[in-house]
């Protein structure tokens, strides 16, 4: 894989680039999708492709293809310079500089031990055949339905796995390639009581299908969607809200977003002026960490390249920085932080979060709650792509959960919205939970439940 | 017909793919290249250029769908393909009937966007950011974008079909910021089609002005209210409601899995006799139109609710065999990296009877939503939820005050029988659906259409 991004920089600088860089990835991928007992489908795939960022003087380009043959290679070069000769001059434009060479067999001077030691591989993906994670999927199924009577079957039960691996190269002496595996399982299930139906999910994630535990997955579900049998709607109010594990992360997700530099730097974040600033109550720790063992969306170096490291970005309820890439930090006067991310070859890279991490708290859930007194548990949020606006953080989300009365859960309620902007919920954090899980929706993110203490709930 | 594959090639893939049994195979051909760029901070900047090429090959066998899928088309990794596909099949081998090719149509592409130079659509740009910066000296911030995209695909199946499709797309999009003191609005814009860069020849700046003149009305802003009320909805994008609410549980997968409100109501009455709704495929040049499905199936236009009662659902060619009837053209895939599902295409509430103005002045207190940032909904339960970019208040008839901040909620069953008035103005609009992880173009439309009452999640208790 090195040796094919190498060849593409040099492509890309005989086809009149000053720099250049490409980001090469293979992947082969499984996905069983079950229904009804039976296996609905069953894909097996691979994925070979560049990306080639080229710069011409202080313009800079992208170009991304399939076709690695010579001829397909300088075809892509040759794109990748004529789409920056089309940009106009940007003066923080230009490939980051080598900081270290994680290839070198010695180890890199001074890079963080933690990315040495950092195993992305799991070995079961290749051990596990396509019957055993086909079980695995219809397991997962199984126990959703088998968990409880009113359960009345599963849209779908999925089972997914990918083993990656990723080279990047510039001109500049960046060098890097590294391995990476990951699956996740899901279902949906649908439950039936007092003449309606009832959605819930349950999901679990790993570096390989060892890592899951279908009873769990399916159990999830069938909780979530039976909890909601009979619900109706809240009566309109401010009052306490508990978010659970994975509302909490939607959030958390796009408070990432909205840290990014890039964000920053062209004004659209509600966190813009409040650097250094407190945006959050103490309770609400959040940092960035590219190198956790059990992350996501860890690897050794970012997607340009630059080494991952562990940042503090909320702590002591002050915003303590935001996530830098090269070309935003340039345009800030200070150094990357590791955060260049992006969606594979065919796009390119963007400040991004890696694995967001939650500090946890005292208090498990039945401790929130009871904290909370009379309130909403929020058990699934819908809308955040729409009901967000990303410069001001003023949102209204579409919600469904429980309701709480006397520090317990009561009956459950939807068709509700939660209404707030992001740093007023940040500030109003009372509490949050002890026990954290990771999360994939919209980012990577590790987070216990939060307790909220006072958000504008709309119902009836 | 287009030189993805030759037809010899397609019948050694198909008898490989059948090679250990199976009903039914297919080969799904793409060649894709497209080119995006932006302006920011009125800049031209991440200039994008991308070329893919691949293939997909699936058997259904029993019940199962087996899928493998490469990248490049060489006959040699197609043939591979297949056999990966039929890795788990070890019945008796299955001929596939001889193919006869299909006469298609595309769509008519007057000017081929590859073939305009880069630097009129740098231009174009440029026109928008200064007509949308001319807009007003609160306009602090704009991005537009511009993209284009050419897909030629080729179908063949064992069945005997061998079809293709040659599919050219433009669009851009604009959005404004406008800031007074501590008040920050957005207002966004987009126009798109099935079309060639000739889409953009006709003032397309003129949608940085509508952007811009959104984010500026909307620094008037006040809080929305909560609660239920009636609530009107916007021609044009207003019809991303009735895709979310209603389109979405048509579909035939969520139908047949029992995941969809609509399951079992062919027939019922599921709106007032003043609604009548169609997913049209075949729109000319409209932005989710194509001439064939992604399974080769001719699109067409699919009346789906007629004065109110639910007439037909979406298929693709696996969810219509289920049913017994003919598939309707809405296979679609993302790519020939997904398979095909139910998907709409252009899907519409048709216009009706009553004058935009009329809708309003029968409304004492309400809402009024004009356009939407984009929506959810869960087809099982039929909750959905909105985002509304563009809101004001109905007070004694009249539009007054902007509100920001607004999201509607409800329940599509409901919402949708509660609609009783319909406008006689109709404007569609460009969007892109995301389902099962795949996203496809789709054109939502309608005139002003009310609501009767309807949850409104603002601050303003």
């Amino acid at each position: 894989m090195i040796e094919l991004a190498r060849h593409a920089v040099e492509s890309t600088v005989a086809a009149g680039a000053g720099d250049a860089e490409a980001y090469a990835s293979e992947d082969a991928g499984r996905e069983v999708r079950a229904h009804g007992g039976a296996v609905e489908s069953l894909t097996a795939a691979t994925r070979r492709g560049i990306g080639v960022r080229a710069w011409i003087g202080k313009r800079a380009g992208y170009a991304y293809g399939t076709d690695l043959s010579g001829a397909g290679i300088r075809e892509l070069a040759a794109r990748a310079a004529e789409t920056a000769r089309i940009a106009d001059e940007d003066e923080f434009a230009g490939p980051p500089k080598a900081p270290v060479r994680l290839m070198d067999p010695t180890g890199p001077k001074g890079a963080p031990e933690r990315a040495g030691a950092l195993d992305l591989s799991d070995g079961s993906i290749g051990e596990w055949g396509v019957d055993r994670i086909a079980d695995l999927a219809l397991g997962v199924e199984r126990a959703a339905i088998e968990a409880d009577a009113r359960v009345a079957g599963v849209e779908q039960a999925v089972y997914a796995d990918s083993a990656e691996r990723i080279a990047i190269a510039s001109s500049a002496g960046v060098e890097a390639e590294y391995e990476r595996t990951s699956c996740y399982g899901y279902t949906q299930a649908l439950a039936e009581g007092e003449g309606a139906r009832e959605t819930g999910l349950g999901f679990g994630l790993g570096r390989g299908p060892a890592a899951l535990d279908p009873e769990e997955i399916g159990r999830e579900a069938a909780a979530r969607a039976t909890e909601m049998i009979g619900a109706g709607k809240p009566s309109s109010r401010g009052c306490p809200v508990v978010l659970d594990a994975t509302v909490a992360a939607s959030f958390v997700a796009l408070i990432g977003r909205a840290l990014g530099a890039d964000a920053v730097q062209r004004g659209r974040s509600p966190f813009a002026e409040l650097a250094g600033k407190a945006v959050a109550d103490e309770a609400f720790v959040v940092h960035d960490d590219g190198l956790d063992p059990e992350g996501p969306d860890s690897s050794p170096v970012d997607s340009e390249g630059t080494p991952r490291c562990r940042l503090p970005l909320i702590e002591d309820g002050t915003l303590r920085t935001f996530l830098y890439d090269t070309y935003t930090a340039r345009r800030a006067g200070t150094v990357s932080t590791g955060s260049a991310s992006r969606g594979g070859y065919r796009s390119q890279p963007s400040v991004g979060a890696s694995n967001l991490l939650v500090a946890t708290g005292q208090l498990d859930l039945e401790g929130l709650l009871a904290e909370a007194g009379d309130g909403v548990l929020v058990t699934d949020v819908a809308g955040l792509h729409s009901g967000v606006n990303p410069v001001t953080g003023v949102f209204s989300v579409g919600a469904s959960g429980l309701a709480i009365r006397g520090g317990e859960t009561a009956e459950p309620l939807r068709e509700f919205t939660i209404a707030s902007d992001l740093v007023s919920m940040l500030k109003a954090v009372r509490a949050t939970g002890s026990a954290a899980r990771w999360v994939p929706f919209g980012g990577s993110v590790h987070t216990p439940p939060l307790l909220i203490g006072e958000m504008t709930v709309a119902g009836s | 017909m287009n030189e993805l594959i030759e037809p010899e090639v397609a019948e050694r893939v198909l008898r490989r793919a059948l090679a250990g049994g199976g009903e039914f195979a297919e080969v799904f051909c793409e060649r894709g290249a497209g080119l995006t760029l932006a302006i920011d901070e009125s800049r031209i900047e991440s200039v994008q250029s991308g070329a893919s090429a691949g293939a997909g090959v699936r058997v259904l066998s029993g019940g199962t769908t087996y899928f493998a899928h490469v990248d490049g088309l060489d006959p040699d990794d197609l043939v591979r393909a297949a056999g990966e596909a039929a890795a788990a099949l070890h019945a008796e081998s299955a001929e596939p009937r001889p193919l006869r090719a299909e006469a298609v149509e595309p769509q008519p592409i007057a000017l081929r966007p590859a073939e305009v130079p880069a630097e009129r659509k740098a231009e174009l740009l440029r026109e928008l950011d200064a007509r949308g910066r001319d807009a007003g000296p609160e306009i602090s911030e704009l991005t537009a974008s511009y993209a284009e995209v050419r897909r030629e695909i080729a179908v063949a199946n064992s069945d005997g079909l061998l079809s293709g499709d040659d599919r050219t797309r433009v669009r851009i999009g604009v959005q404004a910021v406008a800031r007074r003191e501590g008040e920050v609005q957005t207002g966004s814009e987009t126009l798109g089609g099935h079309r060639g860069f000739e889409l953009l020849e006709d003032d397309a700046g003129a949608i940085a002005e509508a952007a811009a003149g959104k984010a500026l009305t909307l620094l008037d802003a006040g809080p929305a209210p909560a609660g239920s009320m009636p609530v009107v909805i916007g021609g044009g994008f207003g019809g991303v409601l009735f895709h979310e609410m209603t389109g979405h549980g048509l579909e035939a997968d969520h139908v047949q899995k029992g995941a969809s409100v609509y399951a079992g109501k062919l027939g019922a009455q599921v709106a007032q006799p003043l609604l009548t709704a169609y997913d049209d495929g075949r729109m000319p040049n409209e932005w989710g139109s194509d001439s064939i499905d992604d399974e080769g199936i001719p699109t067409r236009k699919t009346m789906v609710i007629e004065d109110g009662r639910l007439t037909s659902f979406l298929y693709d060619r696996l969810t219509a065999a289920r049913d017994g009837v003919a598939p309707t053209g809405n296979g679609r895939r993302e790519s020939f990296r997904h398979l095909p599902v139910p998907r709409m295409t252009n899907t519409y509430i048709a216009p009706g009877d009553a004058e935009p103005e009329a809708i309003v002045a029968e409304v004492e207190k309400g809402f009024y939503a004009a356009s939407f940032a984009g929506g959810q909904v869960d087809p099982a339960t039929g909750d959905f939820v909105f985002g509304v970019s563009e809101g004001y208040l109905i007070e004694g008839g009249r539009v007054t005050r902007p509100c920001r901040g607004a999201t509607l909620i409800g329940n599509c069953l409901e919402a949708l029988l509660a609609i009783d008035a319909v406008g006689s103005d109709f404007e569609m609009k460009t969007g892109i659906c995301g389902k099962a992880g795949q996203k496809v173009p789709v054109g939502t439309g309608q005139g002003h259409v009310r609501v009767r009452a309807m949850t409104v999640g603002g601050t303003e208790l």
